[in-house]
């Protein structure tokens, strides 16, 4: 079974990527141990999805991950959490990494994402555009200010010149997507990868491009790795073109 | 002869319980020695912290009357009345005390949320959904400080000489004028006791409160929310000012009672 997961693997990297998609770090050791990611919780399904294709490549390797707001990830940092790799939703949160010393090489960006307008399933309150999201009688749940949710929320409603009062802020945009898809809130800003994986229970409207924001994702390695090897290798397998399928299936922008 | 003299000093003994003591005091001592004492005074002016204080304030002191209103006849039901089902009732009226908050937050949100099994029914007749309201706070407060009412006042009941009451009942007094006149006064140290303890576990009130009623300033951002939201935002020096603000609070509560209410000063 494992030799049939292996090479069903392999040709998916031969299928996506051709011939270079597994980039091979200095050595020939293959990764191993526990590799513990600290992701943005946008990251949730895409990272998970590439942790399970390294385990199948790499036997002896355990892929941990601790999704959740990037803030609350940095914090976590700050404050010596175990960790080997980070990968946020913005800039602004990667660099408070960097500024604070924690990082072993330089941030890459990996992959862009757009916000999308996340309404209850069938869009019961017929929510068109950003410029509903202004009627004080439609609930719009949005990320708390440091977030990156939140920020580029902010910036999508300053682009379009409405004033959006949300009626809670979350700590991660898959809290947006659960008070959407219970229907407590009408409406959330959130990624369109997260509407993308909610599938069924939430439906997603659009915001134009004029309107909207390009979000960079950047990763690094931490200086507190436990486990470089495998760090760098989750790294180079993200930017890799089988990562950046994955990444692409789930609904990010490519880089590159 | 023994039960008379001093214990006689026990070194294992005595080691434990001061590691017991500084297991206690470390956290707190940790607080203080990071308070930036410098910048408290301009912490605490910051409108922000006095907005989610005055919202703490007025949601604890709220959901403590709606503990008061209902666990009162709660409690008296239970130490009174003899009914089938009571000690599963006194189970599911103290369920909160050991029920993780969020567990509670969720139930109250499949409840009382806009499609909860109430709050579905009447968000569609009136419009009005309890989640990311004020008194959705009130509601998650509640929902986890009443039992702490329930049990000291059902407790307060049972020790009551129930004698009083038919003195007065043969005296021709009302139901009602009997429980107002002579078994409220009767228990109003437990009464009293019950509130307060109601009251600082809803003023510390952080998961049920986050989960079901939401965080947003001014409306459902409470003491404790704000305390976690700065944290999470990398703003520690407030972070560690609001905790320290908290614990002076329910340490000066938590010594009250013991002297008042719960044992020996």
């Amino acid at each position: 079974m494992v030799l049939g997961v292996g090479v069903a693997a392999g040709l998916l990297v031969v299928a996506c990527g051709g011939a270079t998609s597994r980039a091979t770090p200095t050595s020939s050791a293959k990764p191993s141990g526990t590799l513990t990611v600290l992701a943005a919780a946008s990251l949730t399904e895409a990272f998970t999805k590439i942790g399970d294709q390294l385990q199948a490549q790499d036997p002896g390797l355990k892929v941990k991950f601790s999704f959740a707001g990037s803030p609350t990830l940095v914090t976590q940092i700050q404050q010596g959490a175990p960790a080997d790799v980070f990968a946020a939703a913005d800039q602004a949160n990667m660099e408070k990494v960097v500024n604070g010393g924690f990082n072993a090489t330089a941030p890459r960006i990996f992959a862009h994402n757009r916000l999308e307008i996340a309404v209850h399933a069938g869009n019961p309150k017929h929510i068109r555009s950003v410029y509903d999201l202004a009627n004080p009688a439609i609930k719009v749940d949005e990320c708390a200010p440091a977030v990156p949710c939140g920020t580029y929320a902010t910036t999508v409603f300053s682009k379009a010149g409405i004033k959006v009062t949300p009626v809670s802020q979350e700590q991660d945009v898959k809290s947006v997507l659960t008070k959407v898809a219970l229907g407590e809130a009408d409406a959330g800003i959130v990624y369109v990868t997260d509407v993308k994986s909610a599938g069924s229970s939430v439906t997603g409207v659009q915001i134009p491009d004029n309107l909207n924001i390009i979000a960079d994702y950047p990763i690094v390695e931490l200086k507190s790795a436990q486990n470089p090897t495998a760090a760098k290798d989750f790294i180079n397998v993200v930017l890799s073109a089988q990562g950046q399928q994955v990444l692409k299936s789930y609904g990010f922008i490519p880089v590159g | 002869m023994a039960r008379l003299s001093p214990q006689p000093f026990n070194l294992t003994l005595a080691i434990l319980a001061g590691l017991g003591a500084l297991f206690f005091a470390l956290p707190l001592i940790g607080l203080l020695v990071q308070t930036p004492w410098a910048s408290v005074p301009s912490i605490l002016a910051d409108p922000s912290v006095k907005t989610a204080l005055e919202l703490s304030l007025i949601a604890s002191l709220a959901s403590t009357g709606l503990a008061c209103l209902l666990g009162v006849p709660l409690a008296w039901a239970l130490a009174r009345l003899h009914f089938p089902g009571k000690g599963l009732l006194r189970g599911i009226a103290t369920l909160p005390m050991v029920l993780p908050p969020v567990v509670g937050g969720v139930a109250l949100l499949l409840a009382f949320g806009r499609r909860g099994l109430i709050g579905g029914p009447i968000a569609t007749a009136t419009g009005f959904g309890l989640p990311f309201t004020t008194p959705g706070v009130i509601v998650a407060e509640a929902f986890v400080a009443m039992p702490f009412l329930v049990i000291t006042v059902e407790a307060g009941l049972r020790s009551m000489d129930a004698r009083f009451e038919e003195a007065a009942r043969t005296l021709g007094a009302s139901r009602w004028t009997v429980l107002r006149r002579v078994t409220l006064p009767l228990i109003r140290p437990s009464l009293a006791a019950g509130a307060v303890l109601a009251w600082s576990r809803a003023l510390g009130e952080f998961g049920a409160t986050i989960t079901f009623a939401g965080n947003f300033p001014g409306t459902t951002q409470t003491a404790p929310l704000a305390i976690y939201i700065d944290l999470d935002s990398g703003r520690l020096p407030a972070a560690v000012v609001l905790s320290l603000l908290m614990i002076v609070v329910s340490l000066a509560v938590m010594v009250a009672l013991r002297g008042r209410y719960l044992g020996d000063a």
